[in-house]
């Protein structure tokens, strides 16, 4: 049974949050309002990581996001790990909990990347089921995120937007709308981006992730960009989020920067960004 | 060694290693320092570097084709073997201990 | 098209030599060439990563380089069996034991070792020190009665080759390494681990503590010549020693 009084995050900017910036962040949020860790991070039995989430708890609301699940793995879900999520989740109680629509694992073996998926009726069933074994033994809606695409499956007979609002369905999940993924899968795969918002189930999204990407080629000399979340977010990404906002409401905005990690100064900058596009969409609501 | 005589050094052990001490730390600082990061070890959803790079390279990745190609400090760091010539074939031997329940 | 098994996506994922799976595409019919090179990219380049993160002494001893190729052959034998990645590469140092062309380095799988301790101490769960006060409480004739629980964040590794000296040169702008044995005990007073040379029998005495044994009992272990004062005095000012509790007489 899903408790309908689970908490949620606030309709402001979030931070995906890295250790380096503990101090700095803690003196000088700006806008930021809540902050997402990535569970595996926070899965030893004690030292630094812990004792941060203490005091940072305190202070900002937290949204847990599981990066190696493998929701989307031919295999069942790794039992330990679910322990462990929900251990995690018991201890912090957060205001959110998410993974991704992915893979990670095979035959035992973790290979720490978000894998892809055809979207057929065989996945759809395998990750439904998933779904509701995590939610079940978390007592917690679970958010699933849209995944960044490099190439598409010939056996595919969903959409993924009709694909993710069907697992909506069928689950109880909530969305989480990586809004740069949807730019990047877009460029590679070659459709409109605003078009997949559009057609995307918005009422489901209870999260938006942004991030930086970088741009390669594939051998045809097409644009290929890659999730790299090592840079600011990108000017079309910004005006994604801003339709995006203009067609579902206000909702919660994460800024997620992963690598070549910058001064705290520079991320609270991009937060104050978003915090801007939710002020814009509000104004015009 | 008599009982007398561990009784004693045991003793004097014990009141050497408070003399020398100070007091106890106050309170733990949960601010990272810089070597801390790389001890965390790190799980995130970013993606890697594009097309071009290591999981590209057709290298034989059997490990009897890898070859040692530049150097490091293991050079510099130059250790002879032991002064009786014997190796005793280090390993960690994990500390067994009763875990709280 | 049936698109391939997630077996057979991995299977081709981890050979960059293998064909890239059918089915797969850029969304437009054309074959998905470059396209699934990204995901190679990604398992290799991280896990790669990983290990230099995880293995700084050994990578700065060896070269970038040699790690690199060290780290393509290790992730493809010993992918993480945990998503984890805070506890990726416990099989390294057999893996560094075991290849011929380290032979000349026999060092190296003890220096994997100390490596793996200090993240295990890192994330190992918090203790509060025990405070010396409680020691000084116990009458002489008593002390070697006393049990001492260590902190869980406290590790041992035993080593024939100058292992403190050999981790201190590299991280910790240390003399060159003296041609002596050396054990090490990692301890972790707040949040930060730091390796400390045990004197002679430090290892043994230790690891007696741990297995629940009396200070009396291991210091026998420890045998003669042990320098007691200063080995309890380094695991007192660490925070090493958490629990007293006498043994029943």
């Amino acid at each position: 049974m899903l408790d309908s009084r689970a908490p949620s995050l606030p309709l402001k900017p979030g931070v995906g949050y890295k250790a380096a910036h503990f101090a700095a962040l803690r003196d000088d949020p700006g806008t930021v309002a809540w902050l997402e860790i990535h569970a595996e991070n926070y899965m030893g039995a004690g030292g630094r990581p812990l004792a941060q989430m203490r005091a940072l708890s305190e202070q900002f609301a937290i949204s847990v996001h599981g990066v190696g699940l493998s929701i989307g793995g031919e295999a069942p879900l790794d039992g330990d790990h679910i322990d462990r999520l929900k251990h995690l989740c018991d201890w912090l109680e957060p205001a959110s909990f998410s993974e991704h629509l992915a893979w990670s694992t095979h035959d035992g073996a973790f290979f720490n990347d978000l894998l892809p998926l055809p979207y057929t009726n065989a996945t759809l069933e395998r990750v439904a089921r998933h779904i509701d074994q995590l939610q079940d033994r978390l007592g917690r809606q679970m958010l699933l995120e849209n995944p960044s695409s490099y190439l598409a499956f010939d056996e595919s007979t969903w959409s993924e937007t009709d694909f993710m609002g069907e697992l909506a369905r069928r689950t109880g999940c909530g969305l989480l709308l990586d809004v740069n993924n949807v730019f990047v899968s877009a460029t590679n795969l070659g459709y409109d981006p605003r078009g997949y918002i559009d057609a995307f189930p918005l009422q489901a999204v209870a999260e938006i992730h942004l991030g930086g990407h970088d741009t390669d080629s594939d051998e045809r000399g097409a644009p290929l960009l890659i999730d790299s979340h090592g840079c600011a977010v990108a000017d079309p990404v910004w005006a994604l989020l801003a339709h995006t906002l203009k067609q579902g409401g206000p909702k919660p905005v994460l800024i997620e920067w992963d690598t070549d990690v910058p001064e705290w100064a520079v991320l609270r900058a991009e937060c104050a960004r978003a915090a801007a596009a939710l002020t814009d969409c509000a104004a015009t609501v | 060694m008599s009982t007398n005589a561990k009784t004693f050094a045991i003793a004097g052990a014990v009141a050497a290693a408070l003399g020398g001490f100070a007091a106890p730390q106050a309170e733990a600082q949960a601010k990272e320092k810089c070597y801390g990061i790389s001890l965390a070890g790190q799980n995130d959803c970013a993606a890697g570097p594009g097309t071009t790079c290591a999981g590209t390279s057709t290298v034989d990745y059997q490990g009897n084709a890898w070859t040692l190609v530049d150097v490091g400090t293991c050079l510099e760091v130059d250790v002879p073997d032991m002064a009786d010539g014997s190796e005793r074939g280090g390993s960690l031997e994990p500390l067994e201990r009763d875990l709280p329940a | 098209m049936t698109a391939p098994d997630q077996g057979e996506f991995i299977a081709a994922l981890l050979n960059p030599g293998a064909p890239v799976p059918s089915g797969l595409t850029d969304g437009a019919r054309n074959p998905a060439a470059r396209r699934f090179d990204v995901y190679r990219n990604n398992v290799a380049v991280s896990l790669t990563e990983a290990m230099h993160t995880a293995f700084p002494v050994v990578t700065r001893l060896l070269g970038a380089t040699n790690m690199d190729g060290l780290a393509g052959i290790y992730l493809r034998a010993h992918p993480p069996r945990t998503p984890l990645m805070m506890h990726y590469g416990a099989d390294f140092p057999a893996f560094l034991a075991a290849l011929p062309q380290l032979a000349h380095l026999k060092y190296l799988p003890d220096v994997a070792r100390l490596e793996l301790a200090m993240r295990r101490s890192y994330h190992a769960a918090d203790a509060k020190g025990l405070n010396p006060a409680a020691l000084a409480a116990v009458t002489p004739e008593r002390l070697g009665d006393a049990l001492l629980g260590l902190a869980p964040a406290t590790e041992v590794i035993i080593s024939g080759w100058p292992l403190f000296d050999i981790w201190a040169f590299n991280a910790a702008d240390g003399p060159k390494p003296r041609a002596e044995a050396q054990d090490v005990i990692v301890t972790r007073p707040e949040f930060d681990p730091m390796p400390h040379l045990l004197p002679s029998g430090g290892a043994a005495f230790v690891q007696a503590l741990a297995g629940g044994e009396t200070l009396g009992a291991a210091m026998d272990r420890a045998g003669t010549g042990f320098d007691l004062p200063a080995t309890l005095t380094l695991l007192l000012s660490q925070g090493a020693i958490t629990s007293l509790t006498m043994k029943d007489p």
